[in-house]
């Protein structure tokens, strides 16, 4: 049966396309699904750590304690510099 | 308004009982990410994303109580899983718990399986209400005794002590997934069971933690051609040499573990043809399925997808028997849910006891029942403002355009946030456990 009418999808399609008119052309592609592949936050790229290394290997490296003030964008986080991750010793609300 | 479904025409839905906190800032470790009833009811499990499980149980069934079917009290609560940190690959491992499945109950002990994003672990729940009394070399407080003091043997004797439920970890099967975890499934030879990754499935024997089978591997070589991931997969309820796993693009294998050892071939391959002319930027996401469950029976299985429910017969892979419009108002609404991500929502479905009606979430903590035999379908509500003690459910309508008559919500003031993507039913009642955020709610129909 033919729609006279435009689909609601397409008309979605036509709003998002809009929006983002450099959104891939590939439906739902391997984009979306590497994506979901790599879930979860990524605290660092070995490859910049090493670079970065490199870069400061004529400077004396700044200790952990005194870069925790500030946390830039620059900064490549190390071990020492993570937020630890605390079991949860608080008893779940629904065992009340 | 009908709301005869899930059993007969004088059915009605009523509130039974709420747990979980009320204020407003919910905690991100508090938000429930798993509900799974036991095999014979008596026991509903839940997890979290703080990793915790918390179990229930259903109070006696007493004389006194004509009005209503037994609560639901806490019976055991435990930590499952606790963050980790991946070193290799700088990743943090989610505690979040992602399934729990009941093993059939063996002995005085019940055993559950949770899982997180990349370890299983066998829990047993066991009840203690005697203690050892007496003994000879130490005090009721523990304490060494003075040995020198010691003159006389005496024998213990086991005295009744107050009800200890006890969880324990008996097994710990890890490593074994590069992959996220999306399901767990306990076979009916009850010695194994399978675990899905995205790209990977692997069958596990109960007893054994140090290897499993390998049993489906999607993988490409070049990670560059990847179309397409695993999403659910579930083992046949009496056929213990058969499952299913469903993908991102729609589609359901089933597959024959007596076929070959690596199960890549399926057996059969399930697909609703789509009319190309109709396909959008959207098809292929909303048509990713989301939970896929076989009936009691076993002849049928269920499947999610974004905006559908879809019902199955195993003997017949060219599209399904039954489809439910869950919420199709959704449809001109796409644009915006992909914006804000709730378009990835994975929504989970369940059958009842007797196959008869089915169940499934939505948003603006509402969830949808649909009545297999009769056809109707209603919309009930997860809210604390209903929820006076066996107070009847109200069906709930979406008014999708014109005139917004009373009673009625429309789409745009939906909220988005309050999603109801977990759900049970109880294996031989009509009580049912809706997980809205961090509440869980209970529900049982009217005794009349």
């Amino acid at each position: 049966m033919q729609d006279a009418v435009v689909s609601p999808e397409k008309t979605e399609e036509a709003k998002l396309k809009a929006r983002y008119p450099h959104l891939g052309t590939k439906p739902g592609g391997s984009d979306l699904l590497r994506k979901r592949l790599q879930k979860g936050q990524k605290y660092f790229d070995s490859g910049d750590y090493n670079m970065a290394k490199a870069k400061m290997k004529n400077k004396q490296l700044p200790t952990a304690a005194a870069e925790k003030t500030e946390i830039t964008g620059d900064h490549i986080p190390t071990p020492q510099d993570l937020p630890q991750r605390k079991q949860s010793l608080v008893a779940s609300k629904l065992a009340v | 308004m009908m709301a005869g479904v899930g059993g007969g025409n004088d059915f009605q839905w009523c509130f039974s009982q709420v747990k979980g906190a009320i204020d407003e800032d919910v905690a991100e470790a508090d938000i429930i990410s798993t509900v799974e009833f036991n095999c014979s009811g008596e026991l509903l499990a839940t997890g979290d994303k703080g990793g915790r499980v918390v179990i229930f149980q259903r109070e006696q069934e007493s004389k006194n109580r004509l009005l209503s079917r037994g609560e639901y009290n806490v019976y055991s609560t435990f930590q499952s899983h606790e963050p980790e940190f991946d070193y290799l690959k700088s990743l943090e491992i989610e505690e979040k718990i992602n399934k729990i499945r009941w093993l059939p109950q063996q002995n005085a002990a019940h055993f559950l399986l949770s899982a997180n994003d990349k370890t299983i672990k066998l829990w047993k729940i066991s009840e203690r209400d005697k203690r050892a009394e007496g003994y000879n070399l130490k005090d009721e407080d523990g304490r060494l005794r003075d040995q020198f003091r010691i003159t006389t043997l005496r024998v213990p004797v086991l005295m009744p002590m107050d009800l200890m439920v006890e969880a324990s970890p008996r097994r710990i099967f890890a490593n074994a997934h590069t992959y996220h975890i999306n399901s767990i499934s306990v076979n009916s030879d009850y010695e194994t069971y399978l675990s899905a990754d995205d790209l990977r499935i692997n069958l596990w024997h109960l007893e054994i933690t140090d290897r499993s089978f390998n049993i489906v591997d999607i993988k490409p070589a070049n990670m560059e051609e990847l179309t397409e991931v695993i999403t659910a997969a579930e083992c046949h309820p009496h056929q213990c040499n058969v499952f299913v796993y469903s993908s991102s693009k729609g589609t359901i294998r089933l597959c024959d573990t007596r076929a070959a050892a690596l199960c890549d071939r399926h057996s059969k391959f399930f697909e609703e043809p789509e009319d190309p002319s109709s396909r959008s930027f959207f098809s292929e996401i909303i048509s990713s399925i989301s939970d896929v469950k076989f009936s009691h029976s076993g002849r049928y299985m269920m499947t999610r997808d974004y905006l559908s429910v879809k019902v199955w017969d195993l003997n017949m892979e060219n599209r399904p028997v039954e489809t439910y419009q869950v919420h199709e108002y959704l449809r001109s609404k796409l644009c915006s849910l992909y914006e804000n991500d709730c378009i990835f929502d994975k929504f989970e479905c369940c059958w009842n006891g007797s196959d008869s009606a089915i169940m499934t979430g939505s948003y603006n903590n509402f969830f949808r029942m649909f009545d297999r035999n009769t056809r109707r379908d209603i919309t009930l509500e997860a809210s604390r403002e209903n929820s006076k003690p066996r107070a009847m459910l109200k069906p709930r309508k979406v008014c999708t355009g014109g005139k917004r008559k009373k009673d009625e919500i429309s789409v745009d003031s939906l909220d988005f946030n309050k999603k109801i993507l977990h759900t049970a039913w109880h294996p031989k009642e009509n009580v049912i456990a809706v997980a809205a955020t961090n509440n869980l709610y209970i529900f049982q129909d009217k005794i009349n």
